[in-house]
């Protein structure tokens, strides 16, 4: 039936699911995010904040002619990226981000806004069923609850430095997933996607009429928008790293466990 | 180097990939009903969980922004504008009209003569910043009632004094909206008379949605059953040029 070799069933089918739609919509959702951001490529602290405010962070044209992203008192060049690039047709543009990372490809905060609210119910109600497929099916009590051990200093540290030396488990504990691999999915599914959404809805002037206490909670609409940035430049940061984990990891093994469930595990080498 | 090169590369290519599909499923018909659906979705359910009177945040004298920046057009350039303005709105009429009962011309000074409600709130714009002032005027929904509003009007469209290359601002809302206690003509922030670049003489404040639909420098107030005939048919100046949503909750 299978090839030879030891398998493992490791993703249910709510899992792959959701993770094949997830993958989809934080794409559509950070690169229209980006968009959205480009229409005022400044961010606050506090209720309110416009361009006569004092902002912590900015991104745009210098005087010089280059671009540049500015955090606090700190300005870093960005020439070519971010401030100051070339489009498809080799025009000088100064919007933030560039067009190979924004929905849509032209400077369009309506479509951009189009483009991030339908996803954004996708996030929302995807996100939903499969925490509630996962309460049911045991996927965050088996699978991505770390044990009292495993959250021992001593077991954290030999992680750490498993995955410095890139030396990845073998045998039935490739199955598994790891310490540092299940807090980072946890922080991800508990964490920085719930602050999406709390954030997002926190900027929604109808919303905050809903919902005021949430304002409240993120310290003001100009808060809760540097924390939906700050949360999704965080999101971006583990994707990277999930991609680099699953090519060192073995892409194939990994990509089709993702499709079909089942994961051949690695042999454990003398 | 050349790692990191080819590591951009290919970033540059997956941003590539999805953008340039998105950009060629945007126009498509499929797309349009997925995008109206959720603007609609959207609505509903924020009409469904919020009670029908339930307040924007109102905040202190210490929130108020140090500058109010005004957006769009500072100054209607049209010769009625100019007039209006010459003999400091003495002669300005708002014209509430369309479906009501009695039609009406009412002054400036007769809107300050009404109730007033007073009201420091957040002002949202589309692009993502936000600035807190203090408006007053008087409340919207009773000038309706005055005026007789028909059982058959839908939406409270704002006619306005500015316009883009010839094309007039208009906006629009329902009428969960027009009959809000926040929804409010203002002809004054902080204080002070509203200053031209902020919409004088009057403004529309409706506090539970975006910037644009504060329309400024109003001119008229039509009471209609349908929004088909009004500008390009989706309910505002933004929205005809632009396709930003009608309902600007969010």
């Amino acid at each position: 039936m299978r090839p030879s070799g030891n398998w493992a069933y490791r993703h249910r089918w709510p899992t792959r699911l959701w993770h094949w739609l997830n993958a989809l919509t934080i794409f559509i959702l950070l690169m229209s995010g980006l968009m959205i951001f480009n229409a005022h490529p400044h961010l606050y602290w506090g209720k309110y904040g416009a361009n006569f405010d004092p902002s912590w962070l900015g991104i745009g044209p210098t005087p010089q002619g280059g671009g540049e992203l500015r955090v606090f008192q700190a300005h870093v060049p960005t020439t070519g990226v971010l401030g100051h690039w070339k489009d498809q047709h080799g025009h000088i543009q100064t919007r933030a981000f560039p067009y190979w990372a924004t929905i849509p490809g032209r400077y369009s905060l309506a479509g951009a806004r189009r483009w991030h609210f339908l996803f954004a119910w996708v996030l929302l109600l995807g996100g939903t069923a499969f925490f509630i497929a996962s309460l049911i099916n045991r996927h965050f009590s088996r699978d991505l609850k770390p044990t009292r051990a495993e959250l021992s200093p001593g077991h954290l540290w030999q992680d750490i430095k498993d995955h410095a030396r890139l030396r990845f488990p073998k045998g039935e504990a490739a199955a598994r997933y790891n310490p540092l691999q299940k807090l980072a999915y946890v922080g991800v599914i508990f964490f920085l996607i719930p602050m999406m959404i709390g954030t997002g809805l926190a900027m929604s002037p109808a919303f905050n009429a809903t919902f005021p206490q949430l304002l409240v909670l993120f310290g003001g609409r100009q808060s809760a928008r540097s924390i939906h940035f700050l949360c999704a430049m965080g999101l971006l940061a583990f994707i990277l790293v999930h991609l680099i984990m699953v090519l060192l990891a073995g892409p194939i093994r990994e990509v089709r466990s993702m499709i079909t469930g089942w994961f051949r595990i690695p042999e454990a080498r003398p | 180097m050349s790692n990191r090169v080819s590591r951009r590369n290919a970033l540059v290519l997956g941003g590539g990939l999805m953008l340039a599909g998105c950009d060629q499923i945007a126009p498509t018909r499929p797309a349009r009903k997925a995008f109206l659906g959720t603007e609609s979705l959207t609505y509903r359910v924020n009409r469904l969980i919020t009670p029908r009177n339930a307040l924007a945040p109102e905040f202190s004298g210490g929130d108020v922004s140090p500058i109010f920046r005004s957006n769009g057009t500072a100054h209607p350039g049209s010769p009625d504008y100019a007039r209006l303005l010459a003999d400091n709105f003495a002669s300005w009429r708002l014209r509430i009209g369309g479906l009501v009962a009695k039609p009406l011309a009412i002054s400036l000074d007769q809107l300050k003569a009404l109730p007033q409600r007073t009201q420091i709130t957040r002002h949202d714009c589309v692009e993502g910043w936000s600035a807190i002032g203090r408006w007053t005027g008087p409340v919207l929904g009773p000038i309706l009632q005055f005026a007789g509003l028909s059982s058959a009007a839908r939406f409270i469209v704002f006619h306005c004094y500015d316009d883009f290359g010839g094309t007039a601002y208009y906006e629009s809302i329902d009428l969960v909206d027009a009959f809000h206690p926040q929804t409010i003509l203002a002809w004054a922030l902080n204080g002070q008379a509203l200053p031209v670049p902020n919409g004088a003489p009057l403004r529309l404040r409706v506090e539970r949605q975006l910037g644009y639909k504060q329309a400024k420098y109003l001119r008229a107030i039509e009471a209609v059953a349908s929004l088909d005939q009004i500008g390009g048919g989706n309910g505002g100046y933004w929205e005809d040029v632009a396709d930003y949503a009608w309902y600007a909750g969010i």
